[in-house]
Protein backbone atom coordinates (compact mmCIF):
# COMPACT_ATOMS: atom_id res chain seq x y z
CA UNK A 1 0.00 0.00 0.00
CA UNK A 2 2.78 2.38 1.03
CA UNK A 3 4.86 1.27 -1.92
CA UNK A 4 2.05 1.96 -4.39
CA UNK A 5 1.48 5.41 -2.88
CA UNK A 6 5.16 6.14 -3.46
CA UNK A 7 4.85 4.86 -7.02
CA UNK A 8 1.90 7.12 -7.68
CA UNK A 9 3.81 10.10 -6.35
CA UNK A 10 6.85 9.34 -8.45
CA UNK A 11 4.70 8.96 -11.58
CA UNK A 12 3.04 12.28 -10.76
CA UNK A 13 6.43 13.96 -10.34
CA UNK A 14 7.70 12.49 -13.60
CA UNK A 15 4.88 13.96 -15.66
CA UNK A 16 3.98 17.12 -13.75
CA UNK A 17 6.86 19.02 -15.37
CA UNK A 18 5.58 18.55 -18.94
CA UNK A 19 5.35 22.03 -20.47
CA UNK A 20 2.17 23.29 -22.07
CA UNK A 21 2.88 23.29 -25.84
CA UNK A 22 1.41 26.75 -26.32
CA UNK A 23 2.72 28.47 -23.19
CA UNK A 24 5.94 26.55 -22.52
CA UNK A 25 6.80 28.51 -19.34
CA UNK A 26 3.92 26.77 -17.62
CA UNK A 27 3.69 23.06 -16.89
CA UNK A 28 0.56 20.95 -17.09
CA UNK A 29 0.58 21.01 -13.29
CA UNK A 30 0.84 24.84 -13.13
CA UNK A 31 -2.13 25.15 -15.45
CA UNK A 32 -4.25 22.60 -13.64
CA UNK A 33 -4.48 20.35 -16.72
CA UNK A 34 -3.06 17.39 -14.77
CA UNK A 35 -5.85 16.35 -12.41
CA UNK A 36 -4.54 13.19 -10.85
CA UNK A 37 -2.80 9.83 -10.98
CA UNK A 38 -4.32 6.56 -9.81
CA UNK A 39 -3.09 3.00 -9.80
CA UNK A 40 -5.81 0.51 -10.70
CA UNK A 41 -4.95 -3.18 -11.13
CA UNK A 42 -1.35 -2.40 -12.01
CA UNK A 43 -2.31 0.25 -14.56
CA UNK A 44 -1.65 3.96 -14.07
CA UNK A 45 -4.71 6.06 -14.81
CA UNK A 46 -3.75 9.66 -15.53
CA UNK A 47 -6.59 12.17 -15.64
CA UNK A 48 -6.25 15.39 -17.59
CA UNK A 49 -8.72 18.16 -18.41
CA UNK A 50 -8.64 20.63 -21.31
CA UNK A 51 -8.44 24.36 -20.64
CA UNK A 52 -10.80 25.01 -23.56
CA UNK A 53 -12.91 22.24 -25.02
CA UNK A 54 -11.10 22.40 -28.36
CA UNK A 55 -7.63 22.61 -26.82
CA UNK A 56 -5.50 21.14 -29.61
CA UNK A 57 -2.70 20.27 -27.16
CA UNK A 58 -4.55 17.40 -25.47
CA UNK A 59 -3.38 14.74 -27.92
CA UNK A 60 0.21 15.94 -27.68
CA UNK A 61 0.12 16.03 -23.87
CA UNK A 62 -1.24 12.48 -23.79
CA UNK A 63 1.59 11.31 -26.08
CA UNK A 64 4.19 13.05 -23.93
CA UNK A 65 2.85 11.49 -20.73
CA UNK A 66 3.07 8.01 -22.28
CA UNK A 67 6.49 8.69 -23.74
CA UNK A 68 8.01 9.88 -20.46
CA UNK A 69 6.55 6.99 -18.49
CA UNK A 70 7.66 4.48 -21.11
CA UNK A 71 11.19 5.87 -20.87
CA UNK A 72 11.00 4.99 -17.17
CA UNK A 73 9.82 1.50 -17.89
CA UNK A 74 6.14 2.12 -17.13
CA UNK A 75 4.04 0.66 -19.90
CA UNK A 76 0.57 0.19 -18.51
CA UNK A 77 -0.73 3.72 -18.75
CA UNK A 78 -4.16 5.04 -19.62
CA UNK A 79 -4.82 8.75 -20.10
CA UNK A 80 -8.40 9.85 -19.43
CA UNK A 81 -9.87 13.16 -20.53
CA UNK A 82 -12.44 14.65 -18.17
CA UNK A 83 -14.63 17.76 -18.41
CA UNK A 84 -15.63 17.88 -14.75
CA UNK A 85 -14.89 19.74 -12.63
CA UNK A 86 -14.72 22.42 -15.30
CA UNK A 87 -11.30 23.96 -15.72
CA UNK A 88 -10.95 27.50 -14.43
CA UNK A 89 -8.14 30.04 -14.30
CA UNK A 90 -8.71 30.05 -10.52
CA UNK A 91 -6.55 26.92 -10.48
CA UNK A 92 -3.49 28.85 -11.65
CA UNK A 93 -1.07 29.17 -8.76
CA UNK A 94 0.44 32.51 -7.77
CA UNK A 95 3.75 31.16 -8.97
CA UNK A 96 2.23 30.36 -12.37
CA UNK A 97 0.87 33.89 -12.64
CA UNK A 98 4.32 35.36 -12.02
CA UNK A 99 5.80 33.06 -14.66
CA UNK A 100 3.12 34.19 -17.12
CA UNK A 101 3.80 37.86 -16.47
CA UNK A 102 7.55 37.41 -16.90
CA UNK A 103 6.82 35.64 -20.18
CA UNK A 104 4.92 38.73 -21.40
CA UNK A 105 1.35 37.52 -20.90
CA UNK A 106 -0.86 39.44 -18.46
CA UNK A 107 -2.17 36.87 -15.95
CA UNK A 108 -5.89 36.55 -15.14
CA UNK A 109 -6.96 38.37 -11.98
CA UNK A 110 -9.79 36.16 -10.87
CA UNK A 111 -12.54 34.08 -12.34
CA UNK A 112 -15.15 36.07 -14.22
CA UNK A 113 -17.13 33.07 -15.32
CA UNK A 114 -20.27 33.72 -13.39
CA UNK A 115 -20.96 37.05 -15.03
CA UNK A 116 -22.32 37.68 -18.48
CA UNK A 117 -20.85 40.65 -20.25
CA UNK A 118 -18.25 41.42 -17.67
CA UNK A 119 -15.39 43.43 -19.04
CA UNK A 120 -11.88 42.39 -18.17
CA UNK A 121 -11.16 44.84 -15.39
CA UNK A 122 -7.82 46.44 -14.58
CA UNK A 123 -5.53 44.72 -17.00
CA UNK A 124 -1.96 45.62 -16.15
CA UNK A 125 0.68 45.76 -18.89
CA UNK A 126 3.11 42.88 -18.24
CA UNK A 127 6.02 44.97 -19.58
CA UNK A 128 5.73 48.38 -17.91
CA UNK A 129 3.07 47.67 -15.24
CA UNK A 130 0.87 50.48 -16.53
CA UNK A 131 -2.85 50.20 -15.81
CA UNK A 132 -3.52 52.38 -18.81
CA UNK A 133 -4.42 49.58 -21.21
CA UNK A 134 -6.99 48.99 -23.92
CA UNK A 135 -8.75 45.91 -25.33
CA UNK A 136 -8.05 45.30 -29.02
CA UNK A 137 -9.75 41.95 -29.44
CA UNK A 138 -11.47 39.49 -27.14
CA UNK A 139 -9.90 36.72 -29.17
CA UNK A 140 -6.17 36.23 -29.49
CA UNK A 141 -3.53 33.88 -30.84
CA UNK A 142 -4.91 30.95 -28.83
CA UNK A 143 -8.31 30.20 -27.28
CA UNK A 144 -7.15 31.26 -23.81
CA UNK A 145 -5.93 34.74 -24.72
CA UNK A 146 -7.30 38.20 -25.55
CA UNK A 147 -5.32 40.94 -27.27
CA UNK A 148 -4.49 44.18 -25.46
CA UNK A 149 -2.50 47.33 -26.07
CA UNK A 150 -0.62 49.40 -23.48
CA UNK A 151 -1.29 53.10 -23.93
CA UNK A 152 1.93 54.02 -22.14
CA UNK A 153 4.65 51.78 -23.55
CA UNK A 154 2.56 51.25 -26.73
CA UNK A 155 3.27 47.53 -26.75
CA UNK A 156 0.67 44.97 -27.79
CA UNK A 157 0.32 42.09 -25.35
CA UNK A 158 -1.79 39.02 -24.62
CA UNK A 159 -4.08 38.69 -21.63
CA UNK A 160 -4.69 35.21 -20.27
CA UNK A 161 -8.49 35.44 -20.05
CA UNK A 162 -10.37 34.78 -16.84
CA UNK A 163 -12.26 31.59 -17.45
CA UNK B 1 -37.15 3.72 -28.82
CA UNK B 2 -34.85 3.09 -25.84
CA UNK B 3 -33.29 5.91 -23.80
CA UNK B 4 -29.95 4.87 -25.26
CA UNK B 5 -31.11 5.18 -28.89
CA UNK B 6 -32.77 8.50 -28.16
CA UNK B 7 -29.73 9.93 -26.37
CA UNK B 8 -27.53 8.87 -29.30
CA UNK B 9 -29.70 10.85 -31.68
CA UNK B 10 -29.90 13.80 -29.28
CA UNK B 11 -26.11 14.01 -28.96
CA UNK B 12 -25.87 13.71 -32.73
CA UNK B 13 -28.21 16.68 -33.25
CA UNK B 14 -26.19 18.85 -30.89
CA UNK B 15 -22.92 17.75 -32.43
CA UNK B 16 -24.24 18.49 -35.93
CA UNK B 17 -25.18 22.03 -34.88
CA UNK B 18 -21.69 22.91 -33.74
CA UNK B 19 -20.03 20.98 -36.57
CA UNK B 20 -21.90 22.73 -39.36
CA UNK B 21 -21.68 26.25 -37.92
CA UNK B 22 -18.06 25.61 -36.93
CA UNK B 23 -17.35 24.63 -40.53
CA UNK B 24 -19.13 27.71 -41.86
CA UNK B 25 -17.05 29.96 -39.60
CA UNK B 26 -13.86 28.17 -40.58
CA UNK B 27 -14.56 29.20 -44.18
CA UNK B 28 -13.78 32.74 -43.03
CA UNK B 29 -10.19 31.88 -42.13
CA UNK B 30 -8.04 34.48 -43.96
CA UNK B 31 -11.25 36.18 -45.18
CA UNK B 32 -12.22 38.17 -42.10
CA UNK B 33 -12.91 41.88 -42.68
CA UNK B 34 -10.02 42.79 -40.37
CA UNK B 35 -7.27 40.72 -38.79
CA UNK B 36 -8.83 40.76 -35.30
CA UNK B 37 -12.10 39.48 -36.73
CA UNK B 38 -10.32 36.77 -38.63
CA UNK B 39 -8.93 35.63 -35.27
CA UNK B 40 -12.26 36.01 -33.48
CA UNK B 41 -14.34 34.07 -36.01
CA UNK B 42 -11.83 31.25 -36.33
CA UNK B 43 -11.50 31.05 -32.54
CA UNK B 44 -15.26 30.64 -32.32
CA UNK B 45 -15.04 28.00 -35.07
CA UNK B 46 -12.41 26.16 -33.03
CA UNK B 47 -14.56 26.21 -29.90
CA UNK B 48 -17.44 24.78 -31.91
CA UNK B 49 -15.39 22.05 -33.56
CA UNK B 50 -14.05 21.12 -30.11
CA UNK B 51 -17.57 20.87 -28.76
CA UNK B 52 -18.50 18.74 -31.80
CA UNK B 53 -15.68 16.34 -31.07
CA UNK B 54 -16.89 15.85 -27.49
CA UNK B 55 -20.53 15.42 -28.54
CA UNK B 56 -19.97 13.11 -31.51
CA UNK B 57 -17.49 11.02 -29.56
CA UNK B 58 -20.18 10.58 -26.94
CA UNK B 59 -22.79 9.79 -29.61
CA UNK B 60 -20.48 7.17 -31.12
CA UNK B 61 -19.88 5.59 -27.72
CA UNK B 62 -23.62 5.30 -27.05
CA UNK B 63 -24.27 3.88 -30.49
CA UNK B 64 -21.73 1.15 -29.71
CA UNK B 65 -20.97 0.27 -33.32
CA UNK B 66 -17.28 1.08 -32.98
CA UNK B 67 -17.60 4.22 -35.04
CA UNK B 68 -15.46 7.26 -34.20
CA UNK B 69 -16.48 10.90 -34.14
CA UNK B 70 -14.76 11.24 -37.52
CA UNK B 71 -16.90 8.48 -39.01
CA UNK B 72 -20.00 10.30 -37.85
CA UNK B 73 -18.82 13.60 -39.30
CA UNK B 74 -17.50 12.32 -42.61
CA UNK B 75 -19.67 9.35 -43.49
CA UNK B 76 -23.20 10.55 -43.14
CA UNK B 77 -25.14 12.04 -46.00
CA UNK B 78 -27.27 15.13 -45.96
CA UNK B 79 -30.54 13.55 -44.82
CA UNK B 80 -28.77 11.94 -41.88
CA UNK B 81 -27.63 15.31 -40.58
CA UNK B 82 -29.81 16.98 -37.97
CA UNK B 83 -28.36 20.46 -37.44
CA UNK B 84 -30.72 23.43 -37.27
CA UNK B 85 -31.15 25.04 -40.70
CA UNK B 86 -29.68 28.34 -39.53
CA UNK B 87 -26.28 26.70 -38.96
CA UNK B 88 -25.89 25.88 -42.65
CA UNK B 89 -26.87 29.30 -43.99
CA UNK B 90 -24.04 30.93 -45.97
CA UNK B 91 -21.72 33.56 -44.49
CA UNK B 92 -22.82 36.14 -47.10
CA UNK B 93 -21.57 39.54 -45.87
CA UNK B 94 -20.26 40.26 -42.37
CA UNK B 95 -23.71 41.40 -41.23
CA UNK B 96 -25.20 37.97 -42.06
CA UNK B 97 -22.36 36.21 -40.27
CA UNK B 98 -22.97 38.33 -37.16
CA UNK B 99 -26.77 38.07 -37.21
CA UNK B 100 -26.54 34.28 -37.51
CA UNK B 101 -24.05 34.21 -34.64
CA UNK B 102 -26.25 36.43 -32.48
CA UNK B 103 -29.34 34.26 -32.94
CA UNK B 104 -27.38 31.06 -32.39
CA UNK B 105 -25.23 32.09 -29.45
CA UNK B 106 -28.12 33.52 -27.43
CA UNK B 107 -30.04 30.30 -28.08
CA UNK B 108 -27.04 28.16 -27.18
CA UNK B 109 -26.41 30.10 -24.00
CA UNK B 110 -29.97 29.52 -22.79
CA UNK B 111 -30.03 25.94 -24.06
CA UNK B 112 -26.78 24.75 -22.50
CA UNK B 113 -27.60 26.49 -19.22
CA UNK B 114 -30.62 24.16 -19.08
CA UNK B 115 -28.78 21.10 -20.39
CA UNK B 116 -26.24 21.52 -17.60
CA UNK B 117 -28.99 20.24 -15.29
CA UNK B 118 -29.49 17.09 -17.40
CA UNK B 119 -29.49 13.70 -15.70
CA UNK B 120 -27.11 12.53 -18.39
CA UNK B 121 -23.74 13.23 -16.78
CA UNK B 122 -21.74 13.49 -19.97
CA UNK B 123 -24.13 15.95 -21.59
CA UNK B 124 -24.17 17.97 -18.36
CA UNK B 125 -20.37 18.04 -18.21
CA UNK B 126 -20.00 19.07 -21.86
CA UNK B 127 -22.59 21.79 -21.23
CA UNK B 128 -20.73 23.31 -18.26
CA UNK B 129 -17.62 23.47 -20.40
CA UNK B 130 -19.43 24.90 -23.43
CA UNK B 131 -21.29 27.64 -21.55
CA UNK B 132 -18.09 29.45 -20.59
CA UNK B 133 -17.09 29.65 -24.24
CA UNK B 134 -20.55 30.51 -25.54
CA UNK B 135 -20.59 33.60 -23.29
CA UNK B 136 -17.63 34.94 -25.24
CA UNK B 137 -19.33 34.18 -28.54
CA UNK B 138 -22.46 35.96 -27.36
CA UNK B 139 -20.60 39.02 -26.17
CA UNK B 140 -18.78 39.20 -29.50
CA UNK B 141 -21.95 39.04 -31.58
CA UNK B 142 -23.87 41.49 -29.37
CA UNK B 143 -20.98 44.00 -29.59
CA UNK B 144 -20.97 43.78 -33.38
CA UNK B 145 -24.76 43.89 -33.70
CA UNK B 146 -24.78 47.18 -31.78
CA UNK B 147 -21.88 48.55 -33.76
CA UNK B 148 -23.27 47.64 -37.18
CA UNK B 149 -26.92 48.43 -36.42
CA UNK B 150 -26.14 51.77 -34.82
CA UNK B 151 -23.29 52.46 -37.24
CA UNK B 152 -23.37 53.98 -40.72
CA UNK B 153 -26.40 54.04 -43.00
CA UNK B 154 -24.84 51.22 -45.02
CA UNK B 155 -24.01 48.98 -42.04
CA UNK B 156 -27.48 49.60 -40.58
CA UNK B 157 -29.14 48.65 -43.85
CA UNK B 158 -27.10 45.47 -44.20
CA UNK B 159 -27.60 44.43 -40.58
CA UNK B 160 -31.36 44.90 -40.87
CA UNK B 161 -31.42 42.84 -44.07
CA UNK B 162 -29.40 40.07 -42.41
CA UNK B 163 -31.75 39.97 -39.41
CA UNK B 164 -34.78 39.85 -41.72
CA UNK B 165 -33.27 37.17 -43.98
CA UNK B 166 -32.35 34.83 -41.14
CA UNK B 167 -35.43 35.34 -38.97
CA UNK B 168 -37.36 32.51 -40.66
CA UNK B 169 -34.81 29.97 -39.42
CA UNK B 170 -35.18 30.86 -35.73
CA UNK B 171 -38.58 29.21 -35.13
CA UNK B 172 -36.95 25.80 -35.30
CA UNK B 173 -34.95 26.40 -32.13
CA UNK B 174 -38.09 26.01 -30.05
CA UNK B 175 -39.66 22.94 -31.67
CA UNK B 176 -40.10 19.73 -29.71
CA UNK B 177 -40.54 16.40 -31.49
CA UNK B 178 -41.24 12.95 -30.02
CA UNK B 179 -37.60 12.38 -29.26
CA UNK B 180 -37.27 15.62 -27.29
CA UNK B 181 -40.43 14.89 -25.36
CA UNK B 182 -39.34 11.33 -24.61
CA UNK B 183 -35.96 12.48 -23.29
CA UNK B 184 -37.47 15.40 -21.42
CA UNK B 185 -39.59 12.84 -19.63
CA UNK B 186 -36.36 11.10 -18.56
CA UNK B 187 -34.85 14.43 -17.42
CA UNK B 188 -32.18 14.24 -20.12
CA UNK B 189 -33.34 16.75 -22.75
CA UNK B 190 -34.14 20.45 -22.53
CA UNK B 191 -37.67 21.78 -22.85
CA UNK B 192 -36.87 24.34 -25.55
CA UNK B 193 -40.35 25.85 -25.40
CA UNK B 194 -39.41 27.10 -21.91
CA UNK B 195 -36.54 29.26 -23.19
CA UNK B 196 -38.38 30.85 -26.10
CA UNK B 197 -39.60 33.93 -24.24
CA UNK B 198 -36.19 34.63 -22.80
CA UNK B 199 -34.57 34.29 -26.22
CA UNK B 200 -37.11 36.62 -27.80
CA UNK B 201 -36.75 39.21 -25.09
CA UNK B 202 -32.96 39.11 -25.22
CA UNK B 203 -32.89 39.40 -29.00
CA UNK B 204 -35.52 42.18 -29.04
CA UNK B 205 -33.60 44.22 -26.48
CA UNK B 206 -30.35 43.81 -28.40
CA UNK B 207 -31.93 44.71 -31.75
CA UNK B 208 -33.68 47.74 -30.24
CA UNK B 209 -30.44 48.98 -28.72
CA UNK B 210 -28.86 48.53 -32.14
CA UNK B 211 -31.68 50.70 -33.62
CA UNK B 212 -32.88 47.68 -35.61
CA UNK B 213 -36.44 46.47 -36.06
CA UNK B 214 -37.51 43.10 -34.73
CA UNK B 215 -39.06 41.20 -37.67
CA UNK B 216 -42.77 40.49 -37.40
CA UNK B 217 -43.87 36.92 -36.78
CA UNK B 218 -44.18 35.20 -40.09
CA UNK B 219 -43.54 31.89 -41.83
CA UNK B 220 -40.88 29.78 -40.14
CA UNK B 221 -38.87 27.24 -42.15
CA UNK B 222 -38.29 23.93 -40.35
CA UNK B 223 -37.33 20.35 -41.14
CA UNK B 224 -33.90 19.61 -39.69
CA UNK B 225 -35.13 17.23 -37.00
CA UNK B 226 -36.33 15.01 -39.84
CA UNK B 227 -33.11 15.47 -41.81
CA UNK B 228 -34.69 17.86 -44.32
CA UNK B 229 -32.33 20.70 -45.16
CA UNK B 230 -31.88 23.76 -47.32
CA UNK B 231 -29.72 23.31 -50.42
CA UNK B 232 -26.74 24.76 -48.53
CA UNK B 233 -25.97 21.65 -46.48
CA UNK B 234 -25.17 19.52 -49.52
CA UNK B 235 -22.58 22.06 -50.65
CA UNK B 236 -20.96 22.13 -47.21
CA UNK B 237 -20.75 18.34 -47.04
CA UNK B 238 -19.37 18.02 -50.55
CA UNK B 239 -16.43 20.12 -49.47
CA UNK B 240 -16.09 18.91 -45.87
CA UNK B 241 -16.31 15.22 -46.76
CA UNK B 242 -14.39 15.34 -50.03
CA UNK B 243 -11.20 13.74 -48.78
CA UNK B 244 -12.88 10.87 -46.92
CA UNK B 245 -15.09 10.16 -49.89
CA UNK B 246 -12.31 10.31 -52.48
CA UNK B 247 -9.81 8.40 -50.33
CA UNK B 248 -11.75 6.34 -47.77
CA UNK B 249 -9.75 5.63 -44.59
CA UNK B 250 -6.97 8.00 -45.67
CA UNK B 251 -4.50 8.67 -42.86
CA UNK B 252 -1.73 11.21 -42.51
Amino acid sequence: MVASQQNIESVYNLISGIPDPEIPVLTIKDLGILRGVELVNGEYIITITPTYIACPAMGLIEDQIKEILLAHGIQKVKVILTYTPVWTTDWLTQDAKIKLKNYGIAPPNHSSCSKLFSTFEMVVCPRCNSKHTELISRFGSTACKALYKCKDCKEIFDLFKCH
Amino acid sequence: MTTQEATYKYALRLGDDSLILGHRLSELCSRGPILEEDLALTNIALDMIGRTQALLKYAASIEGKEQTEDDLAYRRSENHYYNHLIMEQPNEDFAHTIARQLFVSVFEYLFYTELEKSKDETLAAISSKAIKEIKYHMQHSVDWTLRLGDGTAESHKRMQKAVNDLWMFTGEFFEMDDLDTFLLHHHIAVDVTSIKNEWQSYISTTLCLATLLVPADSYMQTGSKKGIHTENLGHILSEMQYLQRAYPDAKW
